[in-house]
């Protein structure tokens, strides 16, 4: 956006700064999308959108419970003598029975392990204004939180924008599948001392965004201790909690507390409903802490981002009925394994690994043995062949401030089965063709190649027989595969 | 203990532990005292009446009758749940399309169809709460200030000071505006107010004003909002207009909306003007959250609408929403009677106040009126103020918000809300003041005292009566009656 010097000076510093992150590069690809999307009759060659990690696989359940329960509606008959009283209520605590709701469902989705008080449940306007909000409690201008890498885009603007917080990466490697080790957060945080920047506290995602693993227990028991011992504060941003659908189980950093000699006061969780149950329009962001004053001011500041009263009636009639929510969050688990298995098999096929993962509406895909160079240049070139020639909407791993290029994250919760199979048809076009380019320029390779492809072609990509046990491939190819890896492919351009 | 309170604070930001919240204002015991002892007329008849909350419940009817008839307008219903999966994945911060076409409607209709608006302006906000804070933030730098007209909304919490200041860093200069011209915004009050800023070197980047006012129920001049867009024009600063309570107003002068006026300006700069809207008080829905920022400079707008994630309307209300304000029968009919049942309450009573007395500030909009209990102060200063305020709490048990609470530079006023009970409870509110007025001044040995007893004691306090033109009272009790004594 240029600014006038004139209009620069009438705005606020917030607003004429880049901070909001809506400049970056990686808006070329919504753009593409956005100018031609896929359509399967209308426009069957358009851009798949593969970018946005929504969960809709699972409306049907819910579909079927809202014809089931009108008086969860304050516009049905039934629920209509509820209307006045509901439209009315602004308070700031929001209804006893939303929060109760909230509390229990958070319970269930840590396994019952643990037990949320629904007294510290806050709300705010989706997980976005759940971690500004967080932020504004904990931190003043120029002070950092340490944030592990790859992490999600949209905390450049959410944790730092009107906050004027900083990101400090804790930069992860694929070389342990991008753990959270306590060597890195020192090495960061003594980084971050030497420069003096005031470090306030480490925001991870769990499970993560865009690995779409979860933390196993030592991570989290180390990431509590390290938080603990240097006094600041730990931010779990569980949102992604309910999409786990193989184990290992998720883990809250609730859970973990119990056992551990920790200061509870350092400790925040920021949850929402958009992921889980695939509500991102009805903005439900959730605020809990276990430090009491920052409750309290988070609840004031909620008045900035109050769940529609409207919208906390339905979920706290919906997230109460047990057998319902206990259905839902078994099915749409199994809907989840079942996409991500199909997902992660056909690329398989074709000689392409995603990092081992368990959670999430995505996958993290190693496109690294098809980039020009290692480099992040090389990284955006191919993600623009995958964007305008292969027409996928992928996210390059650079835009998660990735410290390794040739990582991906692709979304495969968002479209129907028919669409996954396009969106597998093209990659599997694409590697192969890069394949075929590479066969006619290396002589070495040709023979290896040719038995690979024999290997392959004999597959059908039709996603109920990937999911079918008994036609597996015995090949799982998996970062440490025994199979060679393919030859470099070059990036058309 | 003190350490670890000490650490405790040290933990967190500046903002977590200042107090620009608001929320440890001596006004909260109002409603320590109302949520204590709440009225209720059967469980609770000497309860404590709540008459500080600024809420509109008098046509609910309308919006439940509608509600019925339209049963697609809800993504909950049989009619309607094919929509669920699409309206609950739309999270686009832009908003559904027919919901901004609707607002933009219905703001015009509000603004008496003298003005469009145009929907791909309108931006979402979290309740005028979020849509104030937003502009702020995207016209001021920490440590900036604005003008704003006194007296002010703080709402029940200092809530204005805290949407506008808290986090954003704002400074509030308070431009005074007197009794002895209703006090009208004049343009030497707001020089004054900014050369005082600049004095205490303030950078002033606008001016922000609520028309129709909150809390004195008045709607804004064209002449005086001429002078307004003048003034910002000339200093190159803001004016941002809240106009959350537009369509309450129920009497003439019309409500008439900035955009309106800079229509016939054409020396503004219209990057300067922006407004603030909810339909929170028009409609009686504070519940939704409904704010929007509208502004006519293309830089605020596409900032706002970035900053509008962190406070979207909830897309299950945006559906509802959309289709109830594109019905234009609907519209048209509620607007009218919502005017109408305002100013049957209105009328009722600020006559029930005369009579016993009692004057208010002419108004012709709001959930309230601005009531004048100057006569009533032991002493006029703000000590009494709180004094008097103390004892319509605690004694007359009526929750009314104190003229100090809104930044009002002169003590004595108070306002007082008609719109958030039934019938029967306005009632039993006039009669207790009536009964208060009356005994305070049984105290008073004064000749002037008697006859003025003499006079008004024939009336009764039926509210239906009260609004029976035909029985009305020539005596119209002026400012000016003898001095009466509060009790403390």
């Amino acid at each position: 956006m240029e600014f006038t010097r004139k209009n620069r000076q009438l705005l606020s510093r917030i607003a004429t700064n880049d901070r909001h992150g809506e400049n970056s590069p990686y808006f070329d690809g919504w753009k593409a999308y956005d100018s031609s999307p896929f359509h399967p009759i209308h426009n069957p060659d358009g851009v798949i959108q593969m970018g946005l990690a929504e969960n809709p696989l699972s409306f049907d359940l819910i579909e079927k419970w809202i014809r089931e329960n009108p008086d969860a509606s304050i516009c049905t008959a039934e629920g209509l003598d509820k209307f006045k009283h509901i439209a009315i209520y602004q308070d700031y605590h929001g209804l006893r029975e939303f929060r109760e709701a909230v509390a229990k469902f958070m319970g269930r989705v840590g396994g019952n392990r643990v037990t949320f008080d629904p007294n510290s449940i806050v709300m705010s306007g989706g997980a976005t204004g759940a971690n500004e909000t967080v932020i504004f409690c904990l931190a003043d201008p120029g002070d950092a939180f340490l944030v592990p890498s790859p992490y999600y885009a949209g905390f450049a603007r959410d944790l730092r924008w009107r906050t004027g917080v900083e990101i400090v990466p804790v930069h992860c490697k694929s070389s342990n599948n991008f753990r959270i080790t306590r060597a890195a957060l020192e090495e960061a945080y003594e980084k971050a001392q030497r420069s003096n920047i005031n470090i306030k506290g480490v925001i991870i995602t769990n499970p993560s965004n865009p690995l779409g693993t979860v933390l196993d227990k030592e991570t989290l028991r180390s990431i509590v201790s390290f938080v603990t011992d240097k006094n600041i504060h730990l931010v779990s941003d569980e949102i992604y909690a309910a999409t786990v659908f193989s184990s290992p189980r998720f883990i809250s950093v609730a859970e973990v507390m119990q056992d551990m000699d920790c200061n509870r006061d350092l400790i925040h969780i920021v949850y929402s409903l958009s992921k889980d149950m695939g509500f991102p329009g009805f903005r439900v962001g959730i605020v809990y802490s276990f430090n009491d004053d920052v409750t309290n001011c988070a609840r004031k500041m909620s008045s900035f981002g109050l769940v529609s009263s409207q919208t906390q009636f339905l979920l706290a009639s919906m997230l109460s009925d047990d057998e319902f929510v206990g259905n839902f969050l078994r099915e749409s688990s199994k809907r989840l394994a079942k996409r991500h298995h199909v997902f992660t098999k056909g690329l398989e096929e074709v000689g392409i690994s995603t990092i081992k993962s368990n959670a999430g509406l995505f996958f993290w895909m190693d496109m690294r043995q098809l980039l020009k160079e290692q480099t992040t240049k090389a990284e955006t070139e191919l993600w623009r062949v995958i964007i305008n020639k292969v027409k996928l909407n992928v996210s390059p791993g650079s835009s998660f401030q990735c410290s390794e290029p040739g990582w991906f994250r692709v979304c495969f919760a968002n479209m129907d089965d028919k669409t996954v199979e396009v969106a597998l048809d093209r990659i599997r076009e694409f590697v192969l063709q890069g394949k075929e380019e590479t066969k006619l320029e290396a002589d070495k390779s040709q023979a290896q190649a040719q038995r690979w492809r024999k290997q392959n072609l004999r597959l059908s990509f039709s996603s109920s027989r990937l999911y079918d046990e008994s036609l597996m491939s015995p090949h799982m190819i998996s970062p440490h595969s025994p199979i060679p890896h393919s030859p470099l492919v070059r990036a058309r351009t | 203990m003190e350490i670890k309170r000490k650490n405790k604070t040290q933990l967190l930001s500046k903002i977590a532990t200042n107090d620009r919240h608001g929320e440890n204002s001596p006004y909260f015991d109002g409603w320590k005292a109302y949520d204590n002892n709440p009225f209720h007329p059967t469980q609770n008849p000497n309860g404590v009446i709540q008459m500080g909350l600024a809420e509109n419940k008098l046509c609910f009817d309308l919006i439940k009758k509608w509600i019925m008839e339209n049963p697609d307008a809800s993504i909950c219903t049989a009619g309607g749940v094919d929509k669920f999966k699409d309206v609950a994945i739309f999270q686009d911060y832009h908003g559904l399309k027919e919901f901004r076409e609707a607002i933009a409607k219905f703001m015009g209709r509000v603004g008496g169809n003298k003005v469009t608006f145009d929907a791909s302006r309108i931006v979402m906000s979290s309740g005028a709460t979020g849509a104030n804070e937003t502009i702020m933030f995207c016209l001021v730098n920490p440590g900036d200030a604005f003008l704003v007209p006194s007296p002010y909304y703080p709402g029940k919490l200092c809530r204005f000071a805290r949407d506008l200041r808290w986090r954003t860093g704002l400074e509030i200069v308070p431009v005074d505006c007197k009794s002895s011209n209703n006090f009208r915004i004049t343009r030497a009050a707001m020089e004054d107010a900014y050369e005082k800023a600049q004095k205490w070197n303030l950078n002033v980047k606008g001016i922000i004003i609520a028309n129709p006012s909150n809390p004195l129920g008045t709607t804004l001049d064209i002449e005086t909002m001429r002078s307004l867009v003048a003034f910002v024009n000339e200093k190159n600063i803001h004016l941002v207009c809240d106009e959350i309570y537009a369509a309450t107003v129920f009497d003439s002068p019309r409500f008439v909306s900035v955009a309106e006026v800079i229509q016939d300006m054409d020396c503004c700069n219209r990057d300067l003007i922006h407004i603030v809207y909810s339909l929170s008080k028009d409609m009686g829905i504070p519940g939704f959250r409904v704010g929007i920022v509208y502004s006519f400079n293309d830089d605020v707008m596409l900032c706002a609408r970035k900053m509008s994630s962190f406070g979207l309307v909830s897309s299950q209300t945006q559906y509802l929403l959309a289709s109830m304000l594109s019905d234009d029968g609907f519209v048209g009919n509620f607007l009218r009677e919502s005017s109408k049942r305002l100013a049957k309450r209105h009328y009722v009573f600020t006559k029930g106040l005369e009579q016993v007395g009692i004057s208010c500030l002419t108004s012709n909009a709001g959930l309230f009126f601005w009531m004048d209990m100057r006569l009533l102060l032991k002493e006029q200063s703000f000590e009494g103020e709180i004094e008097l305020w103390r004892v319509i709490l605690n004694e007359v048990k009526l929750n009314v918000s104190p003229g100090s609470s809104f930044q009002c530079s002169e003590p004595g006023w108070f306002r007082v809300c008609f719109a958030n009970m039934d019938d029967e409870t306005v009632e039993v509110a006039l009669n207790r003041i009536r009964a208060f007025v009356l005994n305070r001044e049984n105290q008073e040995s004064n000749r002037s005292k008697r006859c003025w007893r003499k006079k008004h004691l024939r009336l009764s306090f039926s509210s239906t009566r009260l609004y029976d033109e035909t029985i009305m009272s020539p005596c119209m009790i002026s400012p000016h009656s003898p001095l009466v004594r509060a009790k403390t």
